[in-house]
């Protein structure tokens, strides 16, 4: 347990994912079977357990240490079982060491705080093997015991994961890529056996070491893995024949994977994978309930109201959630929107090219009948013209009110296989192009990990007209969309134009005549009462750096604002600015 | 317990002769001995300082005489230069020396090379400022040695139980598997130049590390001055080497260097930090560490309640720190415990972060940024 928790303490601070990975992979290889299992387990969040109540905890340490002492620690930490595992006390000593002499010889021999007595240092597998089964009465003292044969950090990582609140920004995906890395394996290899796999994996890492076969999918609802496009540029238009290629639109939802089926043993089994294979079907059982077909379907999973497709902020709402309630299946009804089939029933049609397996998909959504499973239009074009007019005009051309859940288009090649991963050529993403303003940078905070010697995080703000005349007021952050090059230039920008310091971050010179403007370039705008400026952009960049622009010609906050206005007068947009008919009104990048 | 003949006289000393809020008066320059006319680590010049050791917070230039021991004042010559005060006077552990009928001796505090616990001692009255300490061992300075008084004055830097500084060993053991892993990387350590670095390459070294360890301008000096006392193995500056050669190599430097562009010349570089403070997540994340080593030269919560007790005091002050924690673990054992409010003192490594971020208006255009200049990204 003690190696296990070093290793979750370590990626807790690691921000690189290749250092995470190398991390996890050396836990992998030089941790025994079935410590490494569980392990891979708790990672992947493939465990379940009756979580201990933070008030299990509270009541645990209180009849250990002093409450006045206890408070003080709490309010200092800030977090419960950190603060738990560092008053934790040191158990009765075991018998070996001689007592401690008198003055200076116990001073210089103090009782030893982390030591890892074997006999009583609990395995990963001890503990997860016992809360599986463990009644509720025995919970306390045995988290006790616990937590006396284990050192600080184990003592952490214990109590991190009894209570369910294990987060070490490691996707399953990530510990996935981990194992697999072990025995030069894909990590989509191990996706599609998950589903059949359970802890503590050993017959995965027999395989995957090389000491025994693979094991056998016998899931009937196993991922696949999904093939992806990459982003078209404008010299690809000019080798690219348009009637080689079907369109559709490119929505703004979650890419998933619904796939169904019948067990050996008759039991129907419907799944729903994220993009990266990871199973979120807890989280749409409304969805799972009318996956009724055999096969496995790509698609777009959307919220769809009263027939319309809602926002990505509305289907945000769905996301994340810790119980998924009667209440938020009927406020935020999921949707399937169905572009791709890959298998159905016995068949495995990825070899087959698109349009055969378009027109099985579409035979399939038909005879399902069902409302919360569609079909993707296609977008009719004659050339390449007529595609950018679509992809500008989708209100006009055929998605009417949907519009709004658009992000551009899609392009795929009539004949192509369903290929895993990224294959060049075949499928094309056609984004819409943004919305740009130039903003003036205020504020500037120094990077995590390789960036925190540069100053990369900006905060960049709009001019409007205050008590006091003239002010900028911050309207957005970020921090990418430059490059290196960029990146040293605005860096020495900021530490030449500092004015004041506030911890790790700098105010740099904003008036009318000194200053730094950036184009901002951004997908779309809200409302907000948590900004001062009382908008939020989404996913702002920095699209270029304006040196050669003075800041008092800069962008005014309400461009902004009259953009938000024109779409509220629009009811279908729901305050989200995305129409193209309003880019007009403030500006679209090359549009 | 039966207490001694020599308690017996000395309780009456106290009772009858002298408070010990006469013989040690907190002023705004520092704790003052009017019987004596010194003051103990001053924050302010004053006629005369008994110095515990060189920290920039507790060792200031400008006094008129200094009392220290040897090594503390090489330490402050070597920060401040020949004249950082008028006279000076060096002291060995244990010497008794009597000031207009006040009796002073140094005794050993575990904290850094040369620092001294001050015993002050008038009409059988017994106090010792003990300045920083620290009860565990540590390969680069003398043991803290455990002295008997009336009147103990402690620190409180880490006075929470949440501090427990743990096993030295298991922190050395993290940066070398982290070395082991990432042998492409430099490991670039935050330590307090004086005392932490020295600390972490003896513990180092130690522990089997033979290759070279590179130095920040900044720790040159002092640790050239270690490293004639003690064997720290092949050390090398940071300005004499190349980019390749730091690959998993152990990089010294400043905690206010681990953000800054000096950090740019190195290949990938992992930010460790070697402080006490470590042990808080929240306290590491918020200085964007990634390998926080808990090694720390001041006593952990366990040390201090197990030293204040055993100096049999009766009464104890607390400084800098959270005292009120340990104010409330006193009066549990039945000892009387007051905070003792003086200003000036700090963790040194928060009081280095903050001299370097004052030393100029721009710490950028500090000697250490500015030996970075010209170096490739």
């Amino acid at each position: 347990m003690n190696r296990f928790a070093a290793l979750l303490d370590r990626l807790a601070y690691e921000p690189g994912r290749t250092a995470k990975l190398r991390q996890m992979t050396d836990y992998f290889r030089t941790t025994p079977d079935p410590e490494r299992g569980f392990a891979l387990a708790a990672l992947t969040g493939a465990l379940s357990f009756q979580h201990a109540k933070p008030g299990l905890i509270r009541t645990l340490i209180a009849e250990r240490t002093d409450p006045v002492l206890f408070e003080m620690s709490y309010d200092y930490v800030g977090d419960l079982s950190e603060t738990v595992a560092l008053m934790w006390p040191a158990p009765p000593s075991p018998p070996d060491p001689p007592p401690p002499g008198k003055g200076g010889e116990e001073a210089a021999a103090p009782p030893s705080i982390g030591h890892d007595s074997a006999h009583l240092t609990p395995s990963l597998a001890d503990v997860i093997t016992t809360l599986q089964t463990l009644g509720k009465t025995e919970l306390p003292r045995t988290l006790a015991r616990w937590l006396d044969g284990l050192d600080e950090t184990g003592r952490w990582a214990l109590l991190k994961l009894v209570t369910g609140s294990l987060r070490i920004g490691v996707s399953a995906r990530l510990a996935k890529t981990a194992v697999a890395a072990l025995g030069d394996k894909e990590p989509d290899e191990i996706e599609i056996l998950w589903p059949g796999l359970a802890p503590p994996y050993e017959d995965l890492f027999a395989w995957i070491e090389g000491r025994a076969d693979k094991p056998a999918a016998e899931d009937p609802a196993s991922f696949r893995p999904p093939m992806l496009s990459h982003a078209i540029g404008a010299d690809d238009f000019k080798i690219l024949d348009p009637a080689d290629f079907v369109a559709e639109w490119k929505w703004d939802g979650i890419r998933v994977q619904a796939a169904a089926g019948v067990c050996p043993d008759g039991r129907r089994v419907a799944r729903l994978y994220s993009r990266t294979g990871e199973d979120i079907s807890a989280s749409f059982p409304d969805l799972i309930e009318v996956l009724s077909f055999d096969g496995a379907i790509d698609g777009e999973l959307l919220v769809v109201r009263d027939g319309r497709v809602q926002s990505f902020n509305v289907l945000q709402q769905r996301l994340n959630r810790k119980a998924v309630t009667a209440k938020l299946i009927a406020a935020f009804p999921a949707h399937l929107r169905a572009y791709d089939l890959l298998v159905e029933g016995d068949e495995d049609l990825r070899e087959k090219p698109l349009a055969a397996r378009r027109a099985r998909l579409a035979a399939l959504v038909e005879k399902l009948s069902e409302p919360r499973i569609d079909l993707s239009a296609e977008i009719p074009f004659a050339d390449w013209d007529a595609l950018a007019h679509a992809r500008a005009n989708p209100t006009t051309i055929g998605a009417g009110p949907d519009a709004e859940a658009i992000e551009g288009v899609m392009l795929k090649r009539r004949d192509a296989p369903y290929l895993p991963g990224r294959p060049k050529g075949l499928w094309w993403k056609w984004k819409r192009d943004p919305f740009i303003v130039d903003a003036v940078l205020m504020y500037a905070q120094r990077g995590h990990g390789k960036r925190s010697s540069y100053y990369s995080d900006y905060t960049f703000g709009l001019w409007r007209t205050g008590e006091d005349g003239e002010e900028l007021v911050p309207v957005g952050k970020a921090y990418f969309g430059f490059t290196d090059e960029e990146l040293l230039k605005i860096d020495r920008f900021v530490r030449q134009n500092t004015v004041n310091r506030f911890g790790p971050v700098r105010e740099v010179t904003h008036d009318a005549e000194t200053g730094l403007v950036f184009e901002v370039a951004f997908e779309g705008l809200q409302r907000s009462t948590r900004h001062r400026s009382g908008v939020a952009m989404r996913f702002p960049r920095i699209s270029r750096l304006r040196f050669d622009k003075p800041p008092g010609e800069a962008d005014r906050l309400d461009t902004l604002t009259t953009m938000l206005d024109a779409a509220e007068q629009t009811p279908s947009s729901g305050g989200r600015v995305l129409d193209p008919g309003l880019a007009r009104t403030g500006k679209r990048k090359g549009g | 317990m039966v207490p001694s003949s020599s308690r017996i006289v000395r309780r009456n000393a106290y009772l009858a002769n002298m408070r010990p809020e006469n013989l040690l008066v907190p002023t705004p320059a520092g704790l003052c001995c009017p019987e004596g006319a010194f003051h103990i680590d001053p924050v302010r010049p004053v006629k005369r300082a008994l110095i515990t050791h060189a920290h920039s917070d507790h060792a200031r230039a400008g006094h008129g005489a200094v009392l220290a021991t040897a090594e503390t004042l090489d330490l402050m010559r070597l920060r401040y230069g020949e004249g950082f005060a008028g006279t000076t006077q060096a002291v060995a552990y244990g010497e008794r020396l009597t000031i207009d009928g006040t009796t002073v001796s140094f005794h050993p505090a575990g904290h850094v090379l040369g620092s001294a616990q001050i015993r002050v001692e008038r009409n059988g009255l017994v106090i010792v400022a003990s300045g920083d300490y620290k009860d565990v061992p540590d390969p680069t300075c003398a043991p803290f040695e455990l002295v008997p008084c009336d009147v103990f004055i402690s620190e409180a830097t880490f006075g929470l139980p949440v501090f427990r500084h743990g096993d030295i060993a298991t922190e050395i053991g993290k940066l070398m598997r982290s070395l082991a892993l990432f042998p492409d990387r430099a490991h670039l350590v935050g330590a307090y130049s004086l005392g932490k670095a020295q600390r972490l390459i003896a513990l180092l070294r130690a522990a089997g590390y033979d290759r070279p360890i590179f130095l920040h301008g900044a720790m040159e000096a002092i640790t050239g001055y270690y490293a004639v006392r003690m064997d720290l193995g092949d050390l090398r500056a940071v300005r004499d080497g190349q980019k390749a050669e730091f690959a998993g190599a152990v990089v010294l430097c400043p905690p206010s260097a681990l953000g800054d562009r000096w950090t740019r010349r190195f290949p990938d570089p992992i930010a460790c930090f070697a402080s006490g403070w470590m042990r808080i997540r929240a306290r590491a994340r918020q200085r964007g560490v990634e390998l926080p080593l808990v090694v720390s030269d001041h006593c952990d919560w366990d040390g201090l309640t197990r030293v204040i007790p055993a100096t049999g005091a009766r009464e104890i002050w607390l400084t800098h720190g959270a005292e009120e924690a340990l104010v409330h673990w006193c009066a549990t054992r039945g000892l009387r415990a007051k905070p003792l409010h003086l200003v000036g003192y700090g963790d040194e490594e928060e009081v280095e972060v903050l001299e370097a971020a004052t030393a100029s208006s721009d710490q950028d255009a500090s000697a250490t940024d500015e030996s970075a200049a010209g170096e490739p990204a």
